[in-house]
């Protein structure tokens, strides 16, 4: 009895889950609109490689990192690789997701049902996971192509992008959850593209001074970009698991704090 | 179906809900009359086990709604004061992906839909979004989606405020064949004929409490008198009558523009007053209703 009550408490029905994610399968089968936000996400990675990590990398002919010699292009891809699931990941649970959450009250009319937010919140963040997937997937095809990876890396690759996804589409949710309106997004987006910028994307972090690389240690984009960075090069190191073990906490600390805002605000 | 003794709910310091008890029994139609900010949409939410009583004792289907939430959800249909429809998914859509949330399979959902768009004559709209449906529409699709998963209990929290007459009849129609199907219907309304259409007992309420309770007759004959006369008088403000008519009729109560005198016998109310010599500029006299049970009970009229 004590253990049926705590299942039914603790524990998210996946079937539950899988009909928040049909929710947003069914919108693409509603109309064009969603489709067109999804297939334009894809493309802004895609054009930074090509802009910096190809025309900026004819003027820097190698790179040496530690021990490792690599094209400027090899160096630029995994960062916009992991910039990508990030980003593929933090439009579905920042934008879309607040304006479910604060506007049109959907989620409302979810809890309704037998639903319950710690459903929502894994449903929509796996979706929002999803999301990321086709981007990087697509990505890492790019990559192959390009000969900046190769096939078996980026088999490798993938599902440490699927983590970076969710860990950054869990963390974007629970602040959507805390922001009070679309001017705190700005702030939000600020963060954002700061990070994208000195997280190791386009130089390597031990250039800058001790300080500044102590901040970035801190900072995710830095762990998603050292840990895919890693595997698309092919040189793994122990450094790694911690990598892994920063994003994990993150996506669970996310998730928690998501789940808590949405009963507070919403089951009131 | 409902038990609730003592129930509150506080927002910090104010308390919307101040102590009601409720006995809901299956197919029966119960009805929250009261003016805005009585506590109704707040009592219905606890009812829908969204919200989480501050206090007291509640049991919906016989389970607690903190510990079974979903499992009571499950047998629920909920209609909320403001429509929360889906605005990324057309009509159609709305209604199927609403079953997956109850775990109805996909093949059903689409059979229920398909029926209840029939149910509530929105058919030729299946493949519309749902920003450009009139509010009635809206409305209709929102009652069509609480029937999705062929509820025991249904909550409609004002079902046609807001609807031109003819779709609020249809509404009141579509309501009376669930209550026919044995549906137990628990709705709030500001309209008296509403009330009197559909609920078999309702309670009236007023700063978070119940001040009546009873079938509309019942409350009728309990509150008022069995025939209501309303007089204008052209010129002065019907307050200042009040002196002037007392002993005529049971109760007298002014309204900024007319004033309305309770009496067992209205028209022998009338001939007293043309008696003493008053002139009103117009007289009606009718039955009694629940409007008038409303204004006694609250001092307020209902439609504002
Ligand atoms: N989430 C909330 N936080 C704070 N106060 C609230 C909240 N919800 C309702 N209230 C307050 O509780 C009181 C009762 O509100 P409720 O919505 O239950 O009234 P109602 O009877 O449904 O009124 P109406 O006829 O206008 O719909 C109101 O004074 C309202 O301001
Ligand atoms: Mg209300």
């Amino acid at each position: 009895m004590v253990t049926a009550i705590l299942a039914n408490r603790l524990v998210a029905s996946p079937s539950r889950i899988g009909a928040v994610i049909n929710r947003n399968v069914g919108a693409l089968r509603s109309g064009p609109s969603y489709w067109l936000v999804l297939v334009s996400g894809f493309f802004e990675p895609v054009l930074y490689l090509f802009s910096i990590g190809i025309g900026v990398g004819q003027l820097i002919p190698s790179l040496t990192l530690g021990d490792r010699v690599m094209s400027y292009a090899q160096f630029v891809a995994p960062a916009m690789l992991a910039v990508s699931a990030m980003s593929g990941a933090l439009a579905e649970t920042t934008f879309n997701f607040f304006f479910k959450f604060k506007y049109v009250k959907t989620y409302e009319g979810v809890l309704a049902t037998p639903v319950r937010p710690m459903e929502i919140a894994l449903g929509e963040l796996l979706w929002a996971t999803i999301r990321g997937s086709l981007y990087t997937g697509g990505f890492l095809v790019v990559m192959i192509a390009m000969g900046l990876t190769t096939v078996g890396w980026a088999i490798v690759a993938f599902p440490a992008t699927m983590l970076v996804g969710l860990a950054f589409g869990a963390v974007g949710m629970a602040v959507s959850t805390l922001i009070r309106g679309w001017q705190d997004f700005d702030l939000m987006f600020a963060g954002q593209f700061a990070m994208f910028l000195f997280s190791g994307t386009f130089s390597p972090v031990q250039d800058y001074p001790l300080g500044v690389e102590i901040v970035i240690g801190i900072t995710p984009l830095y762990h998603a970009v050292e840990l895919v960075r890693g595997i698309t090069t092919g040189a793994l190191s122990l450094g790694m698991l911690g990598n892994v073990a920063y994003l994990v906490a993150m996506g669970g600390l996310g998730v928690w704090l998501a789940n808590r805002r949405m009963t507070k605000v919403l089951c009131t | 179906m409902i038990y609730a003794r003592g129930l509150v709910k506080r927002f910090g310091e104010f308390t919307a809900v101040d102590g009601i008890d409720l006995d809901v029994a299956p197919g029966e139609a119960f009805g929250f009359l009261g003016p805005n900010g009585a506590g109704k949409s707040s009592t219905m939410r606890m009812i829908g086990c969204v919200s989480t009583p501050s206090g007291g004792e509640l049991r919906i289907l016989g389970k607690d709604p903190v510990r079974d939430g979903p499992a009571i959800r499950a047998r629920l249909g909920v209609c909320p004061q403001t429509d929360n429809l889906d605005p990324d998914l057309h009509v159609f859509e709305n209604l199927t992906t609403y079953a997956r949330y109850f775990g109805i399979p996909r093949a059903e959902a689409r059979r229920r839909a398909t029926e209840l768009l029939e149910f509530v004559q929105l058919t030729e709209k299946a493949t519309s979004m749902v920003e450009p449906l009139s509010g009635g529409m809206k409305r209709r699709l929102s009652i069509a989606r609480a029937m999705v998963n062929e509820p025991d209990l249904v909550l409609l929290d004002e079902p046609t405020t807001g609807l031109d007459p003819q779709a609020r009849h249809l509404v009141w129609e579509r309501l009376f064949r669930l209550k026919q199907r044995g549906v137990t219907l628990v709705l709030t309304t500001h309209y008296m004929d509403e009330a009197e259409q559909l609920c078999d007992r309702l309670v009236v309420m007023d700063g978070g409490k119940i001040v009546a309770e009873g079938s509309p007759r019942h409350l009728i004959d309990t509150y008022s008198t069995r025939e209501v006369v309303e007089l204008r008088f052209g010129d002065e403000a019907p307050s200042s009558y009040v002196d002037k008519l007392a002993g005529i009729g049971e109760r007298l109560d002014p309204l900024p523009d007319r004033l309305l005198l309770y009496s067992a016998d209205g028209d022998a109310a009338v001939s007293e007053l043309h008696r003493r010599g008053f002139t009103p500029s117009s007289v009606l006299v009718r039955r009694s209703t629940l409007e008038d049970v409303f204004l006694i009970l609250t001092g307020r009229t209902l439609v504002d």
